[in-house]
């Protein structure tokens, strides 16, 4: 029983945790990108469409990634050389990523997906409870967390990652220091597109495997929540994704154990925990301020 | 102003040319709660718009407008419709009920059809479909196939066409076996294919091994084919999602009744009514029964038959689940008792939301 649950939560969290570590990155360079949802849906459909087509589940990532950065470098193009107002430019993003994976999803419509294999690690895989759970899920999971690790890694114990925090922080410095912000926030905002983009693969290929239009039904908008759930700390999204995750597999698994407590407040429980966690985390000012990439949000214009 | 101006042009020219001319004689617009592309509430609504379009060929032009929110964007939409031209409107969700009173007073010579819901008007009239009927031979054909007895059944919202659609599906399991359970897990929401498949993973390792949905996504009947379980499509024959898990699939047809109401307006005799219809009149289908047993097959067809016959599945004796009884032996409800149905019957193992 426990074992399904956790089951449940894993492939519930997985899309969350992906697009939310990657617009974690974007964010840290002090970009905000609200196009999540709509790089993630073309994601999505690309990633669908080419492997009906091709019949391979891996090219079908690998193009939905492409879509993603696709998407991102539209973005990075308006909001970095035309300086474009960032919140404005990621709404538009979403409109339409979401408009257009319709018009280009429609010929899928009603067609069966194909199902990413599992990948079942040897030995590991057979011990009992542990086996299933951890080394029994599909490619993408583990990328997930490999994903994690390397930017936990890359952020904070690399020159790069530095960097990035640097021009996230303070671009006027690090523009005198010589460091090209917008080249280091282009290549941000691409690793965020292509991050939302394998997202959306994880629901048309593992998830769900179908193309309906609007199917990340505001995912992308949680992934987007959960950086700030985090305070922009990659580990913390990992907390974060699973407990949004688990709380909302909890919610259908306690209705059909038949707990007498209301369906509607069960399914806004995610939600109430995200607002508890945020209202907790900005009551310690010292702690948010340490975070939060200073120039978040703000256009850069290099004087010359 | 020039634009109008051109329009009033051509409709005098059209006007004199006749109905010989290429223009419509009848423009049909339809409003949608969803994108086209759901594969199930506003798809098959499109099914029967391009119906109407190929039915009548030249003679009508149609237009649709997709993913209209309920509320105040509705109210603009059918608006826009209304000064476009548009002779008839057909407004696809129940959220649309005000906006389209509202519009409907302002354009007295445009007709409005609203489905699912219960405010008519000189010029408004209202459509729905006894989807409860095809619930009932659903439930029945769950009973017999399955092995643990229970079902597993993904609801959207407690409004009365979902409760009374549990209702149904319980009536026609009980009608086979009387012990039999059917577990209800609340989604809040009409379209969220992964929240979907997680309530029907949830229901599935509680024990269920008939899954049943009214929710709109394709996404619990993929679950229930790979893990070994079956499952019934919803508005949609959903067989290609599914193969060897779906028994049959409730479909919502369209197309007969908005053909009906078209060449009502083009003949001129076109009146407001409140129009409920089900298997009898074709606009509730059921898809071919598929991955069952002869007898059962035949049990369902004669189900099928009864109903179409004039039978009604909520013919007592019902009773509700505080023990009252809502119909004696061999008593029917009345329309109005089922489509305000707010109360489930006795062994539905779930508390009915406030």
């Amino acid at each position: 029983m426990f074992e399904a649950v956790l089951l449940t939560v894993i492939t519930a969290a997985t899309p969350l945790l992906i697009a939310a570590v990657g617009e974690l990155v974007v964010e840290r360079s002090g970009v905000l990108n609200l196009g999540v949802e709509g790089m993630m849906i073309m994601g999505a459909v690309i990633g669908f469409a080419v492997a009906n087509q091709t019949g391979s589940g891996t090219l079908g990532v690998f193009a939905a990634v492409g879509a993603g950065m696709a998407m991102s470098a539209l973005f990075a193009v308006l909001v970095l050389f035309l300086v474009a107002n960032q919140v404005a430019t990621g709404l538009a993003l979403t409109i339409l990523g979401i408009g257009f994976s319709g018009m280009i999803g429609e010929a899928f419509i009603g067609v069966p997906g194909l199902d990413l294999p599992q990948l079942y690690i040897p030995v590991l895989s057979e011990i009992p409870f542990i086996g299933p759970v951890f080394f029994q899920q599909d490619a993408l999971v583990y990328i997930s967390f490999a994903l994690v690790a390397l930017v936990a890694y890359g952020l904070f114990r690399t020159r790069v990652g530095l960097v990035l925090r640097a021009v996230g922080d303070n671009h006027g410095s690090a523009h005198a220091l010589g460091y090209s912000v917008v080249k280091i926030r282009f290549m941000a905002i691409l690793f965020g597109g292509a991050c939302a983009g394998l997202a959306g693969a994880y629901l048309s290929l593992a998830y769900t495997p179908q193309w309906v239009e609007n199917m990340t039904a505001g995912r992308g908008w949680i992934a987007l929540a959960l950086v700030v759930f985090s305070s922009w700390l990659p580990l913390r999204v990992v907390v974060g994704a699973y407990l949004f995750g688990a709380v909302s597999v909890l919610n259908l698994h306690a209705q059909a154990l038949e707990f007498d407590i209301p369906s509607q407040l069960l399914s806004s429980l995610p939600y109430l925990a995200t607002i508890v966690v945020l209202v907790l985390i900005s009551a310690n000012r010292r702690l948010t301020l340490v975070n939060t990439p200073a120039c978040l949000g703000k256009p850069f214009v290099p004087d010359r | 102003m020039k634009s109008l101006l051109k329009a009033t042009v051509a409709a005098v020219a059209f006007a004199a040319a006749g109905s010989a001319a290429n223009a419509a004689d009848v423009k049909a617009c339809f409003v949608y709660v969803g994108p086209v592309g759901d594969f199930g509430w506003t798809y098959q609504h499109d099914q029967g718009r391009l119906a109407v379009e190929e039915h009548f060929g030249d003679k009508v032009e149609t237009a649709f407008l997709e993913s209209v929110a309920e509320g105040p964007d509705a109210e603009r939409a059918i608006e826009r419709f209304a000064r476009e031209g548009c002779n008839v409107i057909f407004t696809t969700s129940f959220g649309y009920m005000n906006p389209t009173i509202k519009v409907a007073k302002k354009f007295p010579d445009v007709k409005f059809e609203h489905a699912t819901g219960y405010k008519t008007a000189d010029n408004v009239a209202t459509y729905n479909s006894k989807f409860h009927q095809g619930r009932y031979i659903i439930g029945q054909i769950a009973a017999k196939q399955s092995k643990t007895g229970v079902a597993g059944y993904i609801a959207s919202f407690p409004i009365p066409e979902v409760v009374s659609g549990i209702n149904a599906f319980l009536l026609g399991a009980q009608s086979i076996n009387p012990d039999f359970q059917v577990k209800v897990v609340w989604v809040n929401t009409w379209f969220d294919p992964g929240k979907e498949a997680d309530a029907a993973k949830a229901l599935i390792d509680q024990g269920a091994d008939i899954i049943t949905q009214h929710t709109d996504s394709t996404a619990p009947l993929q679950v229930a084919q790979e893990r070994g379980v079956h499952g019934f499509g919803q508005a949609s024959d959903m067989i290609n999602f599914a193969k060897d898990a779906q028994y049959t699939a409730i479909i919502d047809d369209w197309a007969p009744y908005y053909i009906e109401r078209v060449q009502e307006v083009l003949d001129g005799n076109w009146h407001s009514h409140s129009s409920w219809e089900g298997l009898a009149e074709g606009h509730v289908v059921m898809a071919p029964y598929t991955n069952l047993p002869p007898d059962v097959v035949e049990m369902a067809q004669a189900t099928e038959a009864k109903i179409k016959g004039g039978w009604e599945p909520f013919t007592g004796p019902i009773i509700k689940q505080d023990g009252t009884v809502a119909a004696e032996e061999g008593v029917t409800l009345d329309d109005g008792a089922i489509l305000g149905m707010n109360w489930y019957i006795q062994g539905v193992d779930d508390k009915l939301p406030e």
